[in-house]
């Protein structure tokens, strides 16, 4: 098996991710579908890595990895947040802020 | 000491008290006049020791300069704070001080009863300051900081009594045709500085032959611009109309603006350029002509001023006429020694208006003044001496050196000639004017006032009134104020008067044809290298004495004229005024000059304001340019604002859209 399905596997999660970020409307499942693109990210950082010997793609994937974790607080504080206030959990009814 | 240190020494003191009295105006109250006129005399003092040890030098050393520092040096400017001390300059400073010492003296009496008493004495040292400035500059950034500094004290004097509007619209209206003059005078430096390439007098004057050859086109066009500068300082037509409104002054600030500050300045500027007027030959012939035209004019609108101070500002008119033409066809020294003539008689007519004006209570018509005679035995003793000098009636100062201008004149010939002989007419109607104010005010009938005063009250009006207009003001500020003041009554007043009718009486015995050259000889270093002064042009001994003779013969017809018309038949002036009516009129208006100016220049510059207001300002500016550009920011942003939906998916796909484009980019360019 080449590393070149390892890309292609990292790819299709990737737009996966993205598909669910543009359709959904759920803060949950948009928080969810960015992860998704995320780790499709890490998957590629660590595959390049193996293809070029360093381990620098693997400690970056980590360094990912904390990043994603604290983003998730952020998000999911958000959530929480939003929910607290009785507000529809819904980041379509969530657009005051236009021009 | 040096001249150039005691130079320095004579700007020192009026600096000094300017500043001191201005900083502790109100502490100082009346202790001000003593400090201002103290000021003043020392600075004479140290004019009479530059002049010493100027004398004290050989005469080809007797230019010399001396700089402080740098005033503005930048490439190819070499402006210094810097003085030039030679005859010319220390003849100037002399007549200055010395003739402002006497009119502070006066001052302390006559304005001793105003509010403004310590402003007064600040703004008059300013004034001394700023003319010693003017002509001890070494280069003409400081003839320009002087001339534009005596610029700014004539409007502080002249709209002293500021609650009074004639006052202050007059006091306006001199700053700004002497800002024009202001404007000619820099213009003027151009067009020198581009050539020479240096702002010193001496610089300039030794390069001026090499670089320019004679009427050379900027040359003339230079000068014409210095003569513009002259002009509207010194009072020629067309700049004139300031003189006469400045008259709403104080009286001592008219007879120091007439006398040694200011009016002057245009002579001494064309003095001290005349290496320059050599060389522009046509520019001479301009500035000559002006002044004859000037004395002209003046003198025949001075026939017919009723206003005491208005009369004796047309002859000052008259008078500068006579020295503007004489310096400007090269008499220099002739015109200098007028200068000086002039501002002793000139002081003295002003300081003895003064005193009668403070008789009448402030009023200064001549149809309510008569019968002084006897009630100011004193006033009128000095008002005579002054006249007489005024009119050129031997042994008087003013005959001497008014006919010492003509003379030169007359000997240089051709245009000149003929303007010699009008300033003979102008001669005449000096005599006439000059004793027609001399009798309306003094002979005749006395007034009630005059009947007051030979019991001894001076007149007060019941209520302080605007002599222009009659308008009621108030006591605070302005004159008269609560105490009037008579020569008869005030030692200082007395000394200034006694010390300057003695000058006006002697004052022509420094030169007298074929028997004395004092200031001439004095000039001639300065001079050295004109040679429109040397001895060529010099008229002889029997022709100068022939026209002293034509010239007194002709000041007392004029008299005489005037003793027919205001004394032997009284009425005539009245039969005259009502046969020539037109005439008359012409001349009540001023030859309409104000009308003139204000049609050709005042008119047509308020119709391009109003048009640059409503057209360009309105129109171009505030609908076009700025609203312009406001207006397209505001579309644009509207425009924009439609793309801020406020749905994340649409940010998302547009980051997602831009981010595979610029990987779509990479990819392409890579293989």
């Amino acid at each position: 098996m080449t590393l070149g399905w390892y890309l292609a596997v990292s790819a299709i999660i990737f737009s996966i991710g993205v598909g669910g970020v543009l359709v959904r409307r759920n803060p949950l499942v948009i928080l969810l579908c960015l992860e998704l693109m995320l780790n499709a990210g890490n998957l590629a950082l660590v595959t390049f890595a193996r293809m070029h010997g360093g381990e620098g793609g693997q400690i970056f994937a980590l360094i990912v990895m904390v990043v994603a974790a604290c983003e998730v607080t952020v998000g999911l504080g958000m959530i929480v947040a939003i929910s607290r206030r009785n507000l529809p959990v819904d980041v379509d009814e969530l657009h005051e802020l236009n021009g | 000491m040096s001249p150039t240190t005691w130079g320095w020494l004579v700007l020192l003191f009026p600096l000094i008290g300017t500043v001191s009295i201005g900083v502790g105006f109100k502490r100082w109250g009346r202790a001000a006049g003593v400090i201002g006129t103290t000021a003043i005399a020392l600075s004479f003092v140290c004019a009479v020791g530059a002049l010493i040890s100027l004398l004290g030098k050989p005469e080809h050393g007797r230019e010399l300069t001396s700089s402080l520092w740098n005033y503005a040096a930048s490439s190819g400017v070499d402006a210094k704070l810097q003085i030039l001390v030679d005859p010319i300059s220390v003849f100037m400073i002399l007549v200055v001080t010395g003739v402002s010492t006497l009119i502070h003296l006066y001052s302390t009496s006559y304005m001793k009863s105003d509010q403004g008493y310590a402003r007064y004495f600040a703004y008059l040292n300013f004034f001394v300051l700023s003319m010693l400035v003017l002509v001890l500059g070494g280069n003409f950034v400081m003839l320009i900081v002087g001339w534009a500094f005596v610029g700014a004290a004539s409007y502080l004097l002249v709209s002293f009594w500021y609650r009074r509007e004639t006052a202050t619209k007059a006091g306006i209206k001199a700053f700004v045709i002497n800002v024009l003059g202001d404007v000619g005078l820099v213009l003027g430096t151009f067009f020198i500085f581009r050539h020479t390439h240096t702002v010193s007098f001496l610089g300039s004057f030794a390069a001026a032959p090499h670089v320019f050859h004679t009427d050379s086109t900027d040359l003339v066009a230079g000068c014409l611009l210095f003569l513009v500068g002259a002009f509207a300082k010194s009072a020629q037509l067309p700049l004139h109309t300031w003189l006469p409104d400045a008259m709403e002054g104080p009286t001592p600030v008219s007879s120091l603006i007439h006398a040694a500050t200011m009016v002057t300045a245009g002579v001494y500027l064309i003095v001290r350029l005349h290496p320059l007027f050599q060389l522009a030959p046509t520019a001479g012939e301009v500035g000559a002509i002006v002044g004859c035209a000037t004395l002209l004019v003046a003198g025949s609108i001075a026939l017919v001023v009723t206003d005491l101070k208005r009369v004796i500002a047309y002859s000052t008119m008259s008078q500068i006429g006579y020295m503007i033409m004489g310096a400007s066809a090269g008499a220099y020294s002739a015109a200098l020694f007028h200068l000086m003539t002039h501002a002793f008689f000139k002081a003295l007519l002003f300081m003895a208006a003064g005193s009668i004006i403070g008789a009448m209570a402030g009023d200064q018509s001549l149809d309510r003044m008569s019968g002084f005679k006897k009630a100011m035995p004193f006033t009128f003793a000095c008002f005579i001496i002054g006249g007489l000098a005024l009119s050129g009636i031997p042994p008087f100062s003013g005959w001497l050196s008014k006919d010492d201008i003509i003379a030169y004149l007359n000997n240089r010939g051709g245009i000149y000639e003929v303007l010699g002989i009008l300033g003979y007419v102008g001669a005449l109607m000096t005599g006439l004017y000059t004793f027609r104010m001399i009798f309306r005010a003094f002979f005749g009938e006395p007034s009630s006032e005059a009947k007051e005063l030979e019991h001894g009250h001076i007149a007060h009006a019941h209520a302080p009134t605007n002599p222009m207009t009659g308008e009621l003001e108030d006591n605070d500020v302005g004159f008269p104020g609560p105490e009037h003041v008579i020569a008869e009554r005030e030692l200082p007043m007395q000394v200034a008067m006694s010390l300057l009718a003695a000058l006006a009486v002697v004052g022509g015995l420094f030169q007298i044809p074929g028997v004395d050259h004092v200031i001439q000889n004095f000039l001639s270093p300065a001079l050295a290298n004109a040679p429109l002064a040397g001895p060529a042009h010099e008229p002889s001994n029997g022709s100068a004495w022939i026209g002293l003779i034509v010239g007194a013969v002709i000041g007392l017809v004029g008299i005489s004229v005037a003793f027919g018309i205001y004394i032997a038949r009284p009425g005539t002036s009245a039969r005259l005024q009502a046969r020539m009516p037109a005439i008359h009129n012409f001349l009540v208006h001023k030859w309409y000059f104000d009308e003139l100016i204000d049609h050709v220049v005042v008119r047509p510059a308020l119709t391009l304001g109003r048009f640059a207001e409503g057209v360009l300002d309105r129109i171009v500016v505030d609908d076009g340019v700025t609203g312009g550009v406001s207006s397209a920011v505001r579309s644009g942003g509207a425009a924009v604002r439609r793309a801020q939906t406020g749905f994340l998916r649409y940010y998302a796909a547009a980051l997602i859209f831009g981010l595979s484009l610029v990987l779509l980019y990479f990819l392409i360019s890579s293989t």
